[in-house]
């Protein structure tokens, strides 16, 4: 397989889409018991159903701490988990640019079914496209994922009430670093990981501990915390302070977005959740946080106030306040 | 009470205590005073900016210290032809442009280098001039235009990129020379006579470069005192504690406040290259019009890497400047008035939808109000 | 302007630096500071080092601030000492 790449052929539905299918998708992502249909039959179980989709065009599509394969797997679970649910069942569909080696697109693949063991989730179903030379950058994944929320739970982003507690699952800004120090012309050596993974072990744990006080629950990826902070209060119709000192980051993320003048708070994350949680559960679910080995620098950061116009509020190491606002536009590196 | 590593670490330089202190104590000096209103004092660097509006120090002054953004966002200043000259090159067949990337928003008169990007323009984000001769020398079939922007701290990178060019004979990589100043643009702003200064926070790398006895003019030919600046938190309390201090003594005197990076003479060894590479020229700033002698072009020796002289771009057409749809950006970088004062900041030109470059930039006035100012929002 | 902060010399090649603080390195030029050697520290802009940092300075800064904030508690607890202001003598008069 080391010599062969991706041709147009791979995706014409002929001999070669088959040879695709048997040999890169179906060993990793697992073989249906009976014969290869149109669409696949899933038994859900009780509970609240919910789906979610999302698609991948990372670039670079490999970089220090997973692929554009683990993302799209993690980023579906988790946006699933982020409702309180049981993710259960992926789709992904691929399309690929052709000249792509087949070596990278197996180990993506591979990749993905980690991560979905990981998770616990079954690739049900998948699709596979390739356009010419151009027509991509080099590959993009699109998924659609299914889950079941538990009896009971009901988590939702206008879920947080005045005197609740913003906890966070961890350090920010190291998925996005992670992926602008790979970036041509910014290259930097670090050990800048991306903290893509999947969450729904972490939340199940949060939900034994805490239940129906764990309000709300959001993956701050594009736009960082910031901006997911900015949705929730914007939602909930609420304010929410911040306390700037309490939010964990890791030393080399600081380090290379002051370099890049960037500001870790509007990177995204990958691996992390903001839970915004009723006081009196709040020590009880950062235990439980603490307890799990996603979760080990989990903190509260800050409390949600009532609010005429609902913002968030940052109170600086000097004690200062100033506005966390959205993010407008990409964050660009700068020189001043 | 002074660890060894202690000043190796920034968050010693944002300890809340000391900044407390300082506060109080810039309170109380200017509060002394028989005047009653506050004390106008200038910054000219965007990253002074940005590092008041990040740790909210505009705030905690009021009312006794008004701190008002000068020229110093090299991004905001560029003139709308310029911009719309590195559009016209970054359109051209075989042409690169590589730039710093707070500039790839900066909307020229009918367009900004991001929006000629999705358009099929070759436009490449760097992080240094070194990365733009490692892309010439990569690809010899491209002309590899560098858009050299920035103050005295980034002119000296450039010239040295550009010299380096020169001696191995890279001939696939000019310099579009857009660098400026600090001390003409300083001079226009006292000289309009609007902003009605009682101090100025001297660029604190800028004058790593320069050194501080570029700053003595201003004491000596305009009685105001000048306290440079370093970018922590604390080092800009302490600055504007030194600066309100030699204002209310009415002993106008430059002071380093930023003594681990700043020396009086800086650094000879950029000065001998920028004065090797450059030579100084009038340059065009946005909203101050032409200022003689304020620019940095190519010396003629460096024809053959001047892309002004490289290029004939065709003047654009049917565009409009920011200032004809209504952008005051040039009051607000004179410090007439502040951001909240233009009609369209916060409607029409937001973050999002820039007019003006100090809206496009983090670091322009406009979008750090926008951003962190918030009170003062519509 | 402008955007530069203090990183640590690990290594020297001939004209460039590899720098690093908390495991992030990166080559920069010493194009502008040839006097600089491993273990100084420098300032970092776009890719070159524009200035060796004053190691003595930084810790009498700090040493400075240090003074500024204890007799900030000191004015607060309402000792009579002084003001809270820095002391004559530690203004940086040229």
């Amino acid at each position: 397989m080391s010599d062969d790449i991706i041709l147009l052929a791979h995706g014409s539905g002929g001999l070669l889409s088959q040879e695709l299918v048997e040999q890169v998708f179906l060993p990793h992502l697992g073989r249906p018991a009976g014969a290869l249909e149109d669409a696949t039959e899933i038994a859900l179980g009780p509970g609240r159903v919910v789906m979610t989709t999302d698609g991948y065009v990372v670039r670079p599509i490999a970089f220090p701490g997973g692929d554009i394969g683990k993302l799209a797997v993690c980023g579906t679970v988790n946006d699933l988990a982020m409702r309180g649910a049981r993710p259960l069942y992926l789709t992904a569909a691929f399309i690929i640019e052709e000249g792509l080696p087949l070596e990278e697109l197996d180990r993506i693949v591979a990749s993905m079914a980690a991560a979905a063991a990981q998770a616990g989730v079954r690739v049900v179903a998948g699709d596979t496209k390739v356009v010419e030379r151009g027509g991509v950058d080099r590959l993009f994944i699109t998924t659609a994922g299914v889950g079941v929320v538990p009896e009971g739970v009901c988590i939702s982003a206008a879920g947080a009430r005045p005197g609740d507690v913003v906890l966070v699952s961890g350090a920010m800004g190291d998925h996005g670093l992670a992926i602008m120090t790979q970036r041509e012309g910014l290259r930097f050596q670090s050990p800048l990981r991306s903290d893509c993974a999947p969450l729904n072990g972490l939340v199940a744990d949060m939900l034994a501990a805490g239940g129906g006080a764990i309000h709300v629950l959001r993956d701050p990826t594009r736009g960082g915390l910031a901006t997911a902070l900015n949705e929730l209060a914007a939602a909930s119709e609420v304010s929410i302070a911040i306390d700037e000192d309490a939010v964990p980051v890791h030393d080399a993320v600081r380090v290379a977005s002051e370099l890049l003048g960037l500001d870790p708070l509007y990177v995204a994350n990958e691996g992390k959740l903001v839970a915004i949680v009723a006081p009196e559960a709040a020590e009880a679910v950062l235990a439980a946080m603490r307890a799990q080995p996603l979760g080990a620098e989990a903190a509260a950061i800050g409390d949600v106030r009532a609010a005429e116009r609902s913002r968030v509020v940052l109170r600086t190491p000097l004690g200062t306040h100033r506005l966390l606002d959205m993010l407008a536009g990409e964050q660009l590196p700068r020189i001043c | 009470m002074t660890d060894t590593a202690a000043h190796r670490d920034p968050a010693a330089f944002r300890e809340p205590g000391a900044a407390r202190a300082l506060l109080d104590a810039i309170r109380r000096r200017a509060a002394a005073r028989r005047r009653r209103e506050p004390l106008r004092l200038m910054e000219f660097c965007g990253g002074h900016t940005h590092a008041i509006m990040r740790y909210g120090i505009r705030e905690a002054l009021v009312p006794d210290v008004r701190l008002l953004s000068g020229p110093g966002c090299p991004v905001c200043v560029t003139a709308d032809a310029d911009i719309d000259a590195a559009i016209a090159m970054a359109s051209l067949p075989g042409v690169a442009v590589a730039t710093f990337g707070d500039m790839v928003r900066v909307p020229g008169t009918r367009s900004s280098l991001q929006e000629a990007r999705a358009a099929g323009a070759d436009v490449h984000v760097v992080y240094s001039a070194l990365d733009a001769m490692d892309l010439a020398r990569r690809r010899p079939e491209l002309k590899v235009v560098m858009l050299g922007i920035g103050f005295e701290t980034t002119a000296p990178t450039v010239a040295a990129v550009l010299e380096a060019a020169r001696a191995e004979g890279l001939g696939n990589l000019s310099v579009y020379s857009m660098h400026k100043l600090t001390p003409p643009a300083m001079r226009a702003i006292l000289e309009a006579g609007e902003a009605c200064l009682d101090g100025i926070i001297g660029p604190g790398h800028v004058t790593a470069i320069t050194g501080w006895r570029a700053w003595e003019f201003l004491p000596a030919e305009y009685g105001l005192p000048c306290a440079v600046s370093g970018f922590e938190p604390l080092d800009m309390l302490y600055a504007i504690e030194q600066l309100v201090t030699a204002a209310v003594d009415g002993e106008p005197r430059v002071v380093n406040a930023y003594r681990r990076g700043v020396t009086a003479e800086g650094n000879r060894v950029a000065q001998a290259l920028l004065g090797r590479v450059f030579e100084p020229a009038n340059a065009e700033w946005r909203g101050l019009g032409v200022v003689p002698g304020s620019g940095l072009a190519l010396r003629p020796a460096y024809a053959a890497h001047d892309a002004r002289r490289l290029f004939e771009l065709p003047a654009p057409a049917g565009g409009r400047t920011a200032e004809e749809r209504g952008c005051r950006c040039g009051e607000v970088l004179r410090g007439a008035i502040e951001p909240p004062e233009c009609p369209l900041f916060g409607r029409a030109c937001t973050p999002a939808q820039p007019v003006g470059p100090c809206m496009v930039s983090g670091e322009g006035s406009c979008a750090a109000y926008y951003r962190y100012g918030g009170a003062s929002r519509p | 302007m402008c955007l530069a902060i203090p990183l640590r010399i690990a290594a020297i090649d001939g004209h460039l630096a590899t720098v690093e603080m908390s495991g992030v390195m990166r080559q920069v030029s010493l194009a502008l500071t040839p006097e600089a050697r491993v273990g100084d520290y420098v300032l970092v802009h776009a890719g070159f080092a524009i200035n060796v940092v004053d190691e003595a300075e930084a810790r009498e800064t700090l040493a400075l601030f240090a003074k500024i904030e204890a007799a900030g508690r000191r004015a607060a607890s309402g000792s009579p000492a002084n003001d809270g202001a820095p002391e004559p003598g530690t203004d940086e008069r040229l």
